[in-house]
C-alpha cells in the first residue's frame, strides 16, 4: 500500500456506501476463486438472466470424426491464406516478374486476366476464412442451446420514473410560468427558421429569361453535323436522318438543341400531315423535329423509315415523322416540336427561328410561357 | 503493492493482469459480460439482415478508397490515359478520372467493381430482409418504429444507388440524370423550382455532379449508419424474435450465445459476403462506363438500363399512359408524374404504414415476440404476394425492350402486357396466395389428427387397403391425434422422427465408431419420451394455464399476453 496519508492517496478503501449491493455481497472472492470456469460461466450466465439448456458435445478428443474436422478447418485456412498469397504476388507482380497489368491495344491477354485474377485471389482468400469458421464452429463447437428470459416492462420503473419526470418539472414552474414557456417556445421556432433559411441559397427563379423555352437556335443559325459540317440538300439519301445541331458556341452540347434533320421519301411527303400553322416549316422533303423526347428527355434515335416512327429508347414513346411528330404509341403526350428551316444564300439549311415552343418534358406552366 | 500473496480470485497471468487493469479503470466486466451472453435465435432468416450490414461496411471501405481517385468536376478535358480506343475524346473530368481509376490505377477497376457489386447486393439484401420480415409478422408491436427506420433505410439506399451511378458521367448515367430532370420538371406547382434548386439552374449545368458526390459520400452515408445504429440499438433492447418451437414462449429467446457460436457464425457470413463481393468485382463485368462512352445530350445506347433496384420505376413509366392533364389556366400535370414521384411515394408510404394499418384492421395490439408462418396468416401473406407481383411486374416491364428483342416480341405488345398485367395479376396472385396458405394449413391439422403417411399400405381382414398413418402424439379413443397446432412446422416425413437412421461419417472409410453411432441412435430412441414431451410443449403458447393455443388460422389473434 502507498504511505500517503494525504487524502484520496489511498486507493478504494472506504467503505461501500449504504446503498451498495450487487452480487459481489453473495459470493466472496473466495468462493469464486474456488469454483471453476465453466461453473463461473454458468453462474454470470444465470446472472444475466440466461440457462444453458443443452449442449452437444463436440467430437470427442483423438477420435476420426475430430481429426476429419480438424482437417477440414485447416485446410480452408490454408486455403484462404493461399489464395491471398497468390493476390500479393499477382498484385504485385504485374509489369515486374509477370506481364503488365494495363491496358494496352497490342494486349498479350494478361490485361484482360488481371482484375479478373485479383478478384478470384481476394474472393477465395476471404470466402474461405468464412468457410473455414463455419465450418470450425459446425464441426467443432459444442453446440449449446441457451435461453434467455425477456424483461417485460415493470410498473415500478414506469411510476418512479413518471415521478421523477414530473416531480422535476413541476420544481421547475414551467405550468405555472407560463410568460417563459410561451418566450422559449418562439425562441426555439425563430431559431429553426434561422437555420433553414440558409438554404435558400438554393433557391433560383427557374422563369427569368425562359430558360426552358428557348434553346440556342435562332433565325439564321446553320444546321450542322457534330463535326461543324454544314448541310445542303441532296446530302441526304431519301428516307434517312442526320442529327444536327445549331452552328454556335458549344451547340454540339447544349442539352436540348439537338435536332433530327430528316428527309422523307415521296410516298411520306404524300402521307404527310403536318401540324396546324406549321405546313411550312419543312423544306421541300426535309422536315427537323427536337431529338428531346417530350416525355423524359431522352434523345429519341431510332428511326424506323418503313413506318415512318421513331422510337425513344427509354420508354418507347413512338413519334409518326409524317403526321407532325405526334406520339402514336407511349407514355409520350406532346409531339416533338418542329425546328422552322430554310436555306441561306450559300444553299445551306438554316433555322428561320428558335423552336417555337419549349422543346423536351413537360412541366407545369409550359403552356404559359 | 507488496506481492506478499495473491489475493483469491486474482488473476496470475499476463492477460488476466492486464485485463484487471482495465476493468480497474473502466469497469467493463459486467456489460462485457452481459454481451457475450446474449442469446441469439438462429434461423438463416435471421441472417438476412446482416448480409445488409456487411455490404455496407463493404460500400463504406471500397468506397473511401475510389474517392481518393475521383474528381466529381464537370469541366471538359482530353482523355490522354491508358485505354487507347479514347484518347483524344473529349469529357469531362469526372469520366475521365472514372477511367482512370479504372485503367491507371493498379487495381482501381476491381474496387470499383467490389463497390457496384456490393451496392447491388446491399439493396437486395435490404429488400429480402423487408420481405422476410413482413411475411412472418416481425413488424408487429413492439417493432414498428424499427421497421420504419428500415424502410427509411431502404429509400436512402435507392438513393446512394441513383446518386452514385449518375456520377461517373458516362453515357448510361447522363441520360440516367436526363430521367432524373424531367421527374424534377414533372412536379405540379414547385417542379421548375426544384429542378433549379437541384441541378443549380437548366440541365445539365455543371454542378450537379459535386452536389451528387457530396450527398453520395458524405451526408447519406452519415445518416444511413446512424439509422443503422438506432436500428441495432432496438434490435438489441428489444432482443431477437424466434420462431415458435419447443420451450420458445413471447417471454424468453432460445438459441446459442453471443460467444463463441454466434460470433463465430456471423464473422463467418461477413468473410463470405466480402469474398462473393470481391470474387463477383473481378470475375463479372460491371458497368463497364469506357463502352458506353462520356456523356452527350444527343446520344443515347438501345437497351439502357437503370441498376435493379430502379428498374420497376423504369417499368411504371414505360407503361403509364400519356396522360397528362390540363388545368384551367394552362397548368398541366405531366403525364410522368404519376408514375414516378406518386407510385415511389405511394408504395413507400403504404410500406412504412403498414404495421399500424395492420394494427387498425386486426385490432390487434398485443406486443408479439413469437414469428408467424406465413400459411397462418393467409391474408397479409396474400396481400404480400400480391404486392410484390405487382412490384415484379413493374420490373419486368423496366426491361421489356429487351425481352422484346431476345422473344421477338413486338415492343408495343410487351408494353400492353405490363399494364394489362398490372391490374390482372396481382389479384389473382392474392387468390391463388390465399389458397396455398389454406391448403397448406389444413394439411398440418390432418397430419396432427391422422399422424404422418408411412407409405405402408396393409389388407385388412375384411380385404380393405389401408394406408398405415404414424400419430405424432397421443390419440383419444377414435385413433385421432390430440395434439393441437401450435404455429410451428409440423413434421410430414417418416424421417423428420426418426424414421432412418443416422448415417455413417466418412467419406473412404468409417471414421466413426459404427457400434458408437448405434448406442447413439439408441439413446435418441430413449430420448423419444423427452421430444414427445417437448413436442407437446410445442403446441402450447408457452403458458401452461392457457392449454395450448386454438388453431386460428388467419384470424386476428386475441392478445395473448
Amino acid at each position: 500500500m502507498s504511505t500517503g496519508d494525504h487524502p484520496g492517496s489511498h486507493g478504494g478503501e472506504e467503505a461501500q456506501g449504504p446503498l451498495y449491493g450487487g452480487p459481489d455481497d453473495d459470493y466472496t472472492p473466495a468462493q469464486l476463486a474456488g469454483m471453476d470456469k465453466e461453473s463461473l460461466n454458468r453462474l454470470g450466465a444465470r446472472y444475466d438472466g440466461v440457462e444453458v439448456l443443452h449442449v452437444d458435445p463436440p467430437p470427442a478428443p483423438g477420435s476420426g470424426l475430430e481429426k476429419q474436422a480438424e482437417r477440414q478447418v485447416s485446410m480452408a485456412f490454408g486455403a484462404a491464406g493461399l489464395f491471398a498469397l497468390l493476390f500479393a504476388v499477382v498484385y504485385v507482380g504485374s509489369g515486374w516478374f509477370l506481364p503488365d497489368w494495363q491496358w494496352a491495344s497490342t494486349d498479350n491477354g494478361w490485361s484482360a486476366l488481371y482484375t479478373p485474377l485479383l478478384g478470384l485471389t481476394m474472393g477465395g482468400a476471404l470466402a474461405f476464412i468464412g468457410v473455414g469458421l463455419v465450418l470450425f464452429v459446425k464441426k467443432l463447437l459444442p453446440h449449446e442451446t441457451a435461453v434467455q428470459d425477456k424483461h417485460d416492462g415493470s410498473q415500478f420503473d414506469r411510476s418512479t420514473t413518471a415521478a421523477t419526470l414530473m416531480g422535476g418539472l413541476d420544481k421547475t414552474g414551467f405550468p405555472r410560468r407560463k410568460m417563459i414557456g410561451r418566450s422559449l417556445g418562439f425562441a426555439g421556432g425563430a431559431l429553426g427558421l434561422m437555420l433553414v433559411a440558409p438554404l435558400g441559397g438554393f433557391i433560383k427563379n427557374p422563369n427569368t429569361g425562359n430558360p426552358l423555352g428557348t434553346t440556342p437556335w435562332a433565325e439564321g443559325v446553320r444546321l450542322v453535323r457534330d463535326d461543324g459540317t454544314p448541310i445542303r440538300p441532296g446530302d441526304q439519301e431519301p428516307g434517312s436522318l442526320e442529327t444536327v445541331f445549331p452552328a454556335v458556341a458549344g451547340g454540339n452540347v447544349a442539352a436540348d438543341a439537338a435536332t433530327m434533320l430528316i428527309r422523307l421519301r415521296p410516298e411520306q411527303i404524300r402521307a404527310l400531315e403536318p401540324r396546324k400553322g406549321q405546313a411550312d416549316f419543312g423544306y421541300g422533303d426535309y422536315v427537323a423535329y427536337s431529338k428531346i423526347c417530350t416525355h423524359a428527355g431522352c434523345p429519341v434515335s431510332l428511326y424506323e423509315q418503313e413506318t415512318s416512327r421513331i422510337l425513344c429508347p427509354c420508354h418507347q414513346s413512338q413519334f409518326d415523322v409524317t403526321q407532325g411528330a405526334k406520339p402514336v404509341f407511349g407514355p409520350a403526350s406532346r409531339s416533338l416540336p418542329e425546328l422552322p428551316i430554310t436555306l441561306d444564300d450559300e444553299g445551306y439549311f438554316v433555322a428561320r427561328s428558335d423552336y417555337i415552343e419549349a422543346v423536351g418534358p413537360t412541366y407545369w406552366n409550359r403552356e404559359r410561357i | 503493492m507488496a506481492t506478499t500473496a495473491v489475493a483469491p480470485g486474482q488473476p496470475t497471468t499476463k492477460i488476466g493482469k492486464a485485463a484487471t487493469e482495465i476493468d480497474e479503470r473502466l469497469i467493463v466486466a459486467g456489460p462485457l459480460r452481459r454481451s457475450l451472453n446474449k442469446v441469439f435465435p438462429d434461423h438463416w432468416s435471421f441472417l438476412l439482415g446482416e448480409i445488409a450490414l456487411y455490404s455496407f461496411v463493404i460500400l463504406l471501405l471500397s468506397g473511401t478508397y475510389l474517392t481518393f481517385f475521383f474528381d466529381a468536376s464537370m469541366s471538359e478535358t482530353v482523355y490522354q490515359g491508358a485505354y487507347a480506343p479514347l484518347r483524344g475524346v473529349e469529357m469531362s473530368q469526372a469520366y475521365e478520372s472514372t477511367l482512370a481509376l479504372s485503367f491507371d490505377v493498379r487495381g482501381g477497376l476491381l474496387i470499383r467493381q467490389i463497390h457496384h457489386w456490393a451496392a447491388l447486393l446491399f439493396v437486395a439484401s435490404i429488400v429480402v430482409h423487408l420481405v422476410r420480415i413482413f411475411f412472418t409478422g416481425a413488424f408487429r408491436k413492439p417493432r414498428e418504429t424499427n421497421w420504419m427506420i428500415g424502410v427509411v433505410l431502404l429509400v436512402l439506399a435507392l438513393l446512394m444507388g441513383v446518386t452514385g451511378y449518375s456520377m461517373p458521367d458516362d453515357l448510361l448515367s447522363g441520360t440516367g440524370l436526363r430521367i432524373i430532370s424531367a421527374i424534377l420538371l414533372s412536379i405540379p406547382v414547385i417542379g421548375t423550382w426544384a429542378h433549379w434548386a437541384v441541378f443549380d439552374g437548366d440541365y445539365v449545368g455543371d454542378a450537379i455532379i459535386g452536389r451528387f458526390y457530396i450527398v453520395h459520400v458524405l451526408i447519406l452515408p452519415a445518416i444511413i449508419l446512424a439509422l443503422i445504429v438506432v436500428h441495432l440499438l432496438l434490435l438489441i433492447k428489444q432482443k431477437h424474435t424466434q420462431f415458435p418451437g419447443p420451450g420458445r414462449t413471447e417471454h424468453n429467446v432460445v438459441g446459442n450465445r453471443l460467444f463463441p457460436a454466434f460470433a463465430g457464425k456471423a464473422t463467418a457470413l461477413f468473410f463470405i459476403v466480402f469474398g462473393l463481393c470481391a470474387a463477383l468485382g473481378g470475375l463479372v463485368q460491371i458497368n463497364p462506363i469506357w463502352l458506353w462512352g462520356p456523356y452527350n445530350p444527343a446520344q443515347v445506347s438501345a437497351g439502357s438500363q437503370p441498376d435493379w433496384y430502379i428498374g420497376f420505376l423504369d417499368g411504371s413509366t414505360r407503361l403509364f399512359p400519356a396522360w397528362d392533364i390540363n388545368l384551367p389556366g394552362d397548368y398541366t400535370i405531366p403525364a410522368l408524374f404519376w408514375p414516378t414521384v406518386v407510385v415511389a411515394g405511394a408504395m413507400f408510404t403504404v410500406l412504412a404504414l403498414y404495421p399500424q394499418l395492420e394494427r387498425k384492421l386486426t385490432g390487434d395490439t398485443a406486443s408479439h415476440h413469437l414469428l408467424q408462418r406465413p400459411r397462418d396468416v393467409p391474408v397479409r401473406t396474400s396481400v404480400g404476394v400480391m404486392a410484390l407481383t405487382f412490384y415484379g411486374v413493374l420490373w419486368m416491364s423496366g426491361g421489356n425492350d429487351l425481352i422484346a428483342d431476345k422473344f421477338d416480341i413486338s415492343l408495343n405488345a410487351m408494353t400492353w402486357v405490363g399494364r394489362i398485367g398490372m391490374i390482372v395479376v396481382p389479384p389473382i396472385a392474392y387468390m391463388a396466395t390465399y389458397r396455398i396458405c389454406l391448403g397448406l394449413q389444413r394439411h398440418d391439422r390432418e397430419v396432427l389428427e391422422h399422424g404422418i403417411e408411412t407409405g405402408v399400405i396393409r389388407r385388412l381382414p375384411s380385404g380393405e387397403f389401408i394406408e398405415v398413418h404414424q400419430p405424432l402424439g397421443p390419440v383419444d379413443e377414435h385413433g385421432h391425434g390430440q395434439l393441437s397446432y401450435g404455429g410451428a412446422p409440423v413434421p410430414k416425413k417418416m424421417n423428420q422422427v426418426g424414421g432412418a437412421r443416422r448415417a455413417i461419417k466418412g467419406f473412404f472409410k468409417p471414421i466413426e465408431q459404427v457400434s458408437d453411432v448405434e448406442l447413439g441412435s439408441r439413446r435418441e430412441q430413449r430420448g423419444l419420451a423427452a421430444a414427445e414431451a417437448e413436442r407437446d410443449q410445442l403446441t402450447r403458447s408457452g403458458r401452461p394455464s392457457e392449454g395450448g393455443r386454438p388453431s386460428d388460422g388467419g384470424r386476428p389473434q386475441d392478445p395473448r399476453d
